[in-house]
């Protein structure tokens, strides 16, 4: 029973129609909903400007506002206020449609994310399912921004995101398919109830697994080649100026509050904590995550096309489907010993599965005979 | 039925934010795969060998200074040297003390430089140029302590340098030499032993030592590939006979190669500035007396040094009057360039990116 | 040093990134603070001293570009007098060699930096606006005595002095005190 269907009832206690006590809390939760992730791209953008800055030892933007906290607002009305040039023989619709393709699923997806006890919109019992079937949307968006360019560059980044954001969703499923076989069912608020102890010292390879799949699928370093600035100067949103462009930065934010809201949910306990409000404990692991993924993006050059296949498909998805069978078999057969003989299984497993799968790494490949 | 592809042609043109400078290429791909490359330069040609030869010897030195203009202090050593060599003039020790440290300290800077940015190209995100530029901002405080700009330097005269020294150089350039050694530490520890860097590096853009020696190229490029082939230890001009120091040379000629080559020529440098600065005699002239117009005898000349990306050399030919008759610059990044097309069939586009960084170019002096 | 191959390298350089957040950032806030250039700086502008010119127009033969133009009359006693002085800065690469050349020290470089006009007509300098006054000021490219005169510049590799003492220290946390318009 979700606070929003007991606000619902409430209301039909003091005899409002059946359809007003059923709109009323879903606008209310909506706007509730969309405030709290605009706000919080808009403070992510803020966020990782700042500490990126600082660990290239330079200071961020800091001119607009107390240390520079109206600058993503100057951003966004500087895109607003730009010129939408569209390419000649540009395919008109698929151009136009694209950026609402990629943005919208976003704001989709935090339908079913917890934000306290029973603050959630929409409690459904498949809330694994749906995210994951949302989240592949964006997918089909960014080609449709390739495509309907008309500029090679774009063509080329296009090409490049089917494959890698098709590839990386198996290893990402699959180790979510472990974390609902741990928690018993695929109910989001269930499997937040179900963590005790975190699942990420239950499961760390399947944190990492999922951890690395979700860069790769939000396009950020160490697996941004699309958008690689060096190489095809802008790749699928080359050609986009104006509202679309903001529609796609805006996208990239958006899909970091995203994953880093389904990580914090499903492997680090959610909203679970001690002494501060749930809210504030689902911020702050969101951002601890988000800082780890800032502090990824400033360290390390990116991987080239096929090294990115060759990772997903050879290391990343056997060691899922391992993950996968020891966890089937721990909650099979070690169902009533104390969880932390499970911890320590797990993460001696881990550390030997990279071990062993590290040896297959070879360099100096990828040259073909022309 | 088999599926039917279509090599088609990629224009990577003068605007592109890896081209380090105005450089087109037209790239011909089949999927990701170059099949064919066909660079096209002269976006920058200001036509600096035909304005020289209408210029005095010494109004051409700004020009040299706009060749490659990250370092233009060795381009002013070269042109200096190369002068000094037709019209028989005696540079003051104190000043050949001075010349080796400042060419030691451009050095550093242009490797610095080019690390970072192929280090950029490989992704990584700006962090490792802003690190590497605090050094190099060192440098160059150092050099606007001596002759007051920052890029376009004009410090070298014929027969010596052009002012006097001032005392509060000495402690500043003690200090960077101490600390230096420790930052280059911290930029291997950054990335030197990166996986992901060394699956993006290690057999990528092979330069075999024989292709190498035969389009004549040099520099680290040369050295990456095996041939162990310096200038200072070669063909030694100046006073380079007096330090000790190593030529660091590569293995295979990949782009790893030709980034550790870097490394290690900076790690050289820090040593030979250390055994200058205690080896500087304390008095003596810092210039020979040189008349502002300057008549070389007849003759012709060829004067080269070792800069930091190659043999740059000068070619002048004099008939007596007080401008060059000729005035040839053989730039070592045209040279080393003419193998792009070699290094680089059967790689893809990002490799492409790399190989290019790698080779570390810079279009002023390409295009002269 | 060997290569292992499961994450160590990235692990190390990690560690690397994740000290950088303690150092001092090394941005300097421009309008608000301003750094000392170097005493020998080849500012955006030349420093013409009148009572020393004789009118002898060889910074205008030194000139790689002809940037100078120099017209005079014959006045009694064999000496010249200038009409007209006028240097283009527009064009002007600032390489000092009509500094160097000037054998009675009669020209200088300019100490400032920020010279920006609006119009390109007025980048020309005429012969009054030339002339050295309290709001142009020389630098010391080759004239040593007036470099003896001029504040040491701040230098990068004293990171950590004091603005005072020749070193760059800046605020850890980048707080800037006076904030100006930044424009």
């Amino acid at each position: 029973m979700t606070l929003l269907e007991e606000f619902g009832l409430w209301l039909k206690t003091l005899n409002w129609p059946e359809w007003a006590a059923y709109v009323v809390p879903a606008l209310l939760g909506i706007v509730v909903v969309l405030g709290f992730v605009l706000a919080l791209v808009i403070i992510f953008i803020w966020f990782e400007r700042r500490l990126l800055a600082r660990f290239q030892v330079r200071l961020g933007p800091n001119r607009l506002g107390p240390e520079g906290i109206f600058q993503p607002l100057a951003t966004g009305l500087k895109v607003l206020l730009k010129e939408d040039i569209v390419p000649a023989k540009a395919d008109k619709v698929v151009h136009w449609l694209a950026p609402i393709v990629v943005f919208a699923p976003i704001l989709l997806i935090f339908a079913v994310v917890p934000l306290g006890q029973r603050a959630i919109f929409a409690d459904l019992n498949v809330g694994v399912v749906y995210v994951v079937a949302i989240s592949s949307i964006s997918a089909v968006g960014i080609y449709m921004a390739g495509w309907g360019s008309n500029n090679k560059y774009a063509l080329l980044g296009a090409m490049r995101s089917i494959a890698q954001l098709v590839s990386y969703e198996m290893p990402i499923v699959l180790s979510l398919i472990g974390v609902v076989l741990m928690a018993g069912s695929l109910s989001m608020t269930k499997i937040v109830e179900a963590q005790a102890i975190p699942f990420i010292l239950l499961q760390p390879l399947g944190f990492a697994i999922f951890f690395l799949g979700a860069l790769a699928e939000m396009n950020r370093s160490p697996f941004d080649l699309l958008e690689a600035d060096s190489e095809i100067v802008a790749g699928f949103h080359t050609e986009y100026s104006g509202m679309k462009f903001a529609m796609f930065y805006m996208g990239e934010f958006g899909h970091a509050v995203t994953y880093c809201c389904i990580i914090a949910t499903l492997f680090l306990g959610g909203w679970q904590g001690p002494l501060l409000p749930p809210i504030i404990w689902l911020l702050i692991k969101v951002f601890a995550l988000y800082f780890v993924m800032i502090w990824i993006r400033a360290t390390m050059p990116r991987l080239r096309v096929d090294q990115l296949m060759g990772f997903a498909w050879k290391a990343l998805f056997p060691m899922a489907v391992v993950n996968l069978f020891v966890v089937a078999a721990e909650v099979l057969w070690l169902q009533t010993i104390t969880p932390w003989v499970i911890v320590g299984i797990n993460f001696v497993l881990a550390v030997f599965l990279v071990l062993m799968w590290s040896r297959l790494f070879t360099l100096g490949g990828g040259r073909v005979e022309v | 039925m088999a599926i039917k592809t279509e090599p088609f042609i990629l224009n990577m043109g003068p605007q592109h934010p890896s081209t380090h400078g105005v450089f087109r290429m037209r790239v011909t791909l089949d999927g990701e795969v170059i099949v064919g490359l066909e660079p096209i330069i002269g976006y920058l040609h200001r036509g600096i060998e035909k304005l020289a030869e209408g210029r005095t010897y010494i109004q051409n030195m700004p020009f040299t200074d706009r060749l490659d203009y990250v370092t233009s202090m060795t381009n002013n050593l070269a042109y200096a040297m190369a002068v000094e060599k037709l019209a028989g003039i005696k540079v003051p020790e104190r000043a050949e003390y001075f010349r080796v440290v400042i060419a030691e300290m451009m050095r550093i800077s242009s490797h610095l430089m080019g690390v970072g940015f192929f280090l950029n190209d490989l992704g990584a995100m700006m962090t490792p140029v802003l690190y590497m530029w605090r050094e190099r901002e060192k440098v160059v405080d150092l050099f606007e302590m001596l002759c007051g700009q920052r890029l376009t330097y004009n410090y070298m005269r014929f027969g010596g340098v052009s002012q006097d020294v001032p005392e509060e150089f000495w402690p500043a350039l003690k200090r960077f030499v101490a600390e230096m050694p420790k930052f280059i530490d911290e930029y291997e520890q950054l990335l030197s032993l990166n996986e992901i860097l060394l699956a993006r590096t290690k057999g990528v853009g092979i330069l075999p030592s024989d292709m190498a020696v035969n389009i004549g190229a040099s520099g680290p490029v040369l050295r990456a590939s095996g041939v162990k082939w310096d200038l200072r230890r070669a063909d030694p001009y100046s006073i380079y006979d007096r330090f000790d120091f190593d030529v660091p040379v590569g293995s295979v000629g990949d782009c790893y190669d030709r980034y550790m080559v870097k490394i290690e020529e900076m790690r050289q440098s820090v040593r030979i500035l250390e055994q200058a600065i205690a080896q500087f005699p304390a008095k003596g002239e810092l210039c020979a007396n040189v008349p502002l117009l300057l008549r070389p005898p007849v003759g012709e000349v060829y004067g080269r040094i070792e800069a930091p990306k190659g043999e740059l050399g000068f070619y002048l030919v004099s008939d007596n009057s007080i401008a060059p008759y000729r005035f040839h610059v053989r730039t070592p990044e045209l040279i080393n360039l003419t193998a792009l097309r070699e290094m680089t069939i059967g790689w893809k586009v990002a490799d492409l990116i790399i190989i290019f960084g790698s080779i570390d170019i810079c279009m002023g002096e390409i295009d002269r | 040093m060997k290569f292992e191959r499961y994450g160590i390298g990235i692990a190390k350089g990690m560690a690397l990134t994740f000290k950088h957040l303690f150092r001092y950032p090394l941005t300097v806030q421009y309008p608000e603070e301003k750094l000392v250039v170097s005493r020998r700086i080849r500012g955006n502008e030349l420093v013409w001293y009148p009572d020393k010119c004789t009118g002898c127009a060889t910074c205008a033969k030194s000139c790689p570009q002809g940037n100078i133009e120099i017209a005079t009359h014959a006045a009694k006693d064999n000496k010249y007098v200038v009409d007209k002085f006028e240097v283009d800065t527009g064009r002007c690469m600032f390489c000092g060699l009509c500094v160097e050349s000037c054998p009675y020290e009669a020209l200088a470089m300019g100490y400032a930096y920020e010279c920006a006009q609006y119009r390109r007509g007025d980048l020309v300098l005429k012969k009054e606006t030339i002339q050295i006054s309290d709001a142009r000021k020389p630098s010391g490219y080759y004239r040593p005595k007036i470099e003896e005169a001029l504040p040491k510049q701040t230098l990068l590799v004293y990171w950590d002095k004091e603005r005072e003492e020749g070193g760059q220290k800046l605020n850890f946390l980048g707080l800037s005190k006076k904030r100006g318009r930044g424009v």
